[in-house]
């Protein structure tokens, strides 16, 4: 099973340049919104037609603009499951179901009623979308796209739909289907944790242009990149002046960091994770920054503080706790000082 | 009254239900097509287009009537060349009525059937493609019915509008009692020659046909139309 896209689009005065490869599993396309990640999904399905490119999938040519070969979408057997899941209001589940199987040969019955029990809609045929929960709609969603017998899965923001509470349970749903199936599937979020927990590679989509590609762990464990740190949640980026092989000076946050990792030419930027930061004893050790705080906020299970720099330096810096260890205690106290340490900085070009 | 009705000649109203039927079927299908091709076009020629096609809704009918003329009449080429081709009269002729009417009312229907479409949520069209479906399916199970609302009302008020022509219905087809005399022509016909009572009594009937007709697809479009009550 593998996938080779190669889409060149310009639209809207936006230009879509992005090129990557599957080896079967789930592939993640992150990006913030407008970064052209739907704009991809919807040329390998066919929606949309790129300028140029190659889209060949197991070795089938759904796309090529040098041969001249662009298949329809109803022909290249592709499965989408759309942000809003795209059933048809007219129609009860039942129909909706039913029309997917349009002129696909006999039996439609059978395998509607199939379908029904195997995605827990017994009970609801006769409802149309409208009368059904968010989950419900992406069940008869995925339900009907599986009746078409896709090869390859599409799924653009499958739970930007959703609320919060429904979100978890639907995931490892979504999860153990995706294990069963084994297909080849594409996966589109502006979540990182979406993106995280579904797919072991990924590619991440700035300005229609790819920033990286690779493992997933990997990537959020080194992203390596500006626009990667910043997409995998990283709060903390200063820029740089280098100093030595294993020495920096981060220019916003007024401080001089060691690093354990060799600082090449090409690095330009520092950063780290707001929760890596760590309270230190006393000034005097590596890495460690006399802060004031700044603000903060307290969310469900987190402890959020904007400190800075006390020696001067208006730059904000994330810190964040989790709250379990203090329980719903709002302290509003911080440590005198916060430590950078060395294993967690991320060297970022 | 009873002496009224006795002698009143009812052909004006029938033929203004079979002339507003016939033009409102023909509306139907010629503005359903003519919106979905009209769809596929660029923006200049969309423009240009729709102009051409919203035109007899804003020009007085006597210049639909004028144009109609000027094409369908005996002493003019096409008008000679279809009666003698196809032995097709339009002129002081039923199916002139129609004509008229069609020409008059086709805007109404061809208006609400775009302003339907594109309103329809254009993922249901990809969602259809990716599906496997034609474009013919995708069009007459998905397109139609989520726009029915929209067409449901574009067909009343052709209709509505088929039954009431009157300029250029009577430059067309003319003012023949049992032809081409529909109520509305009935109507000033009789004023014209004083009979005020028979035109009042064309106008009660007009005015009763015309609201059971709107009422009874209200209340077939509010049926169906099952998502709460609206945002008032």
């Amino acid at each position: 099973m593998a996938l080779k896209v190669k889409i060149d689009k310009k639209f809207h005065g936006f230009h879509l340049n992005v090129e990557f490869e599957t080896n079967g599993g789930c592939m993640g396309i992150l990006g913030a919104s407008g970064c052209g990640k739907s704009m991809t999904l919807k040329c390998v399905a066919g929606i949309e037609k790129p300028d140029s490119g190659r889209i060949i999938h197991n070795e089938r040519v759904l796309f090529d603009s040098e041969k001249g070969i662009n298949l329809p979408a109803r022909d290249r057997h592709v499965g989408y499951l759309f942000q809003n899941y795209a059933l048809f209001p007219t129609m009860t589940v039942e129909e909706n179901l039913k029309i997917a199987l349009t002129g696909k040969g006999k039996e439609t019955g059978s395998q509607v009623l199939e379908q029904i029990s195997r995605f827990q809609l017994k009970g609801l045929e006769k409802r149309l979308p409208s009368q059904l929960s968010g989950g419900q709609q992406q069940r008869v969603a995925l339900a009907r796209m599986l009746l078409c017998k896709p090869e390859m899965i599409l799924l653009d923001e499958p739970f930007s739909a959703l609320d919060g509470f429904l979100k978890d349970t639907l995931q490892l749903e979504m999860l153990e289907l995706l294990n069963e199936l084994n297909q080849d599937v594409l996966f589109v979020s502006h979540s990182r944790d979406e993106i995280f927990r579904f797919c072991d590679r990924m590619i991440l989509l700035a300005n229609g242009e790819r920033v990286v590609n690779g493992f997933t762990k990997e990537i959020f464990r080194k992203p390596e990149k500006l626009e990667a740190a910043r997409l995998t949640g990283c709060k903390n980026i200063s820029p740089i002046e280098r100093i030595s092989d294993h020495e920096l000076f981060a220019l916003d946050w007024n401080i001089k960091l060691k690093t354990d990792e060799l600082i090449g030419d090409s690095i330009r930027y520092i950063g780290i994770r707001g929760h890596n930061l760590v309270p230190a004893e006393k000034f005097g050790e590596e890495n460690t920054m006399k802060v004031s705080l700044a603000g903060s906020a307290h969310t469900t299970f987190q402890h959020q503080y904007l400190v800075q720099n006390a020696k001067g330096s208006s730059a904000k810096i994330w810190w964040i706790r989790e709250k379990s260890k203090y329980d719903t205690e709002e302290s509003e106290s911080i440590p005198l000082y916060l430590k950078f340490p060395k294993e967690d900085l991320l060297l970022l070009s | 009254m009873g002496e009224l009705v006795r002698t009143i000649d009812w052909s004006p109203l029938y033929l203004s239900i079979k002339t507003g039927i016939v033009a409102t079927v023909l509306t139907f299908f010629l503005g359903v097509g003519a919106a979905r091709q009209i769809m596929k076009l660029n923006n200049t020629a969309k423009a240009i287009a729709d102009g051409i096609l919203t035109l007899p809704l804003v020009l007085p009918p006597t210049v639909a009537g004028f144009f109609l003329l000027l094409i369908f009449s005996l002493r003019r080429p096409f008008g000679r060349y279809l009666l003698e081709g196809f032995d097709i009269k339009l002129v002081q002729t039923w199916p002139g009525c129609v004509m008229a009417a069609f020409v008059i009312a086709f805007p109404l229907m061809y208006r609400n059937a775009r302003a339907a479409f594109e309103q329809v949520d254009i993922t249901m069209i990809y969602a259809g493609r990716t599906l496997g479906l034609s474009e013919r399916t995708i069009f007459w199970k998905i397109v139609v019915p989520i726009a029915a609302p929209g067409l449901a009302s574009g067909t009343v008020l052709s209709f509505a509008r088929a039954i009431g022509e009157y300029g250029a219905t009577t430059m067309l087809a003319g003012n023949i009692l049992g032809k081409t005399r529909t109520v509305s022509v009935a109507i000033a016909t009789e004023v014209t020659a004083g009979n005020w009572d028979k035109a009042g009594f064309w106008v009660v009937v007009i005015i009763l046909l015309s609201f059971v007709i709107v009422a009874v697809m209200n209340l077939i479009a509010g049926k169906n139309r099952k998502n709460g009550s609206g945002w008032m």
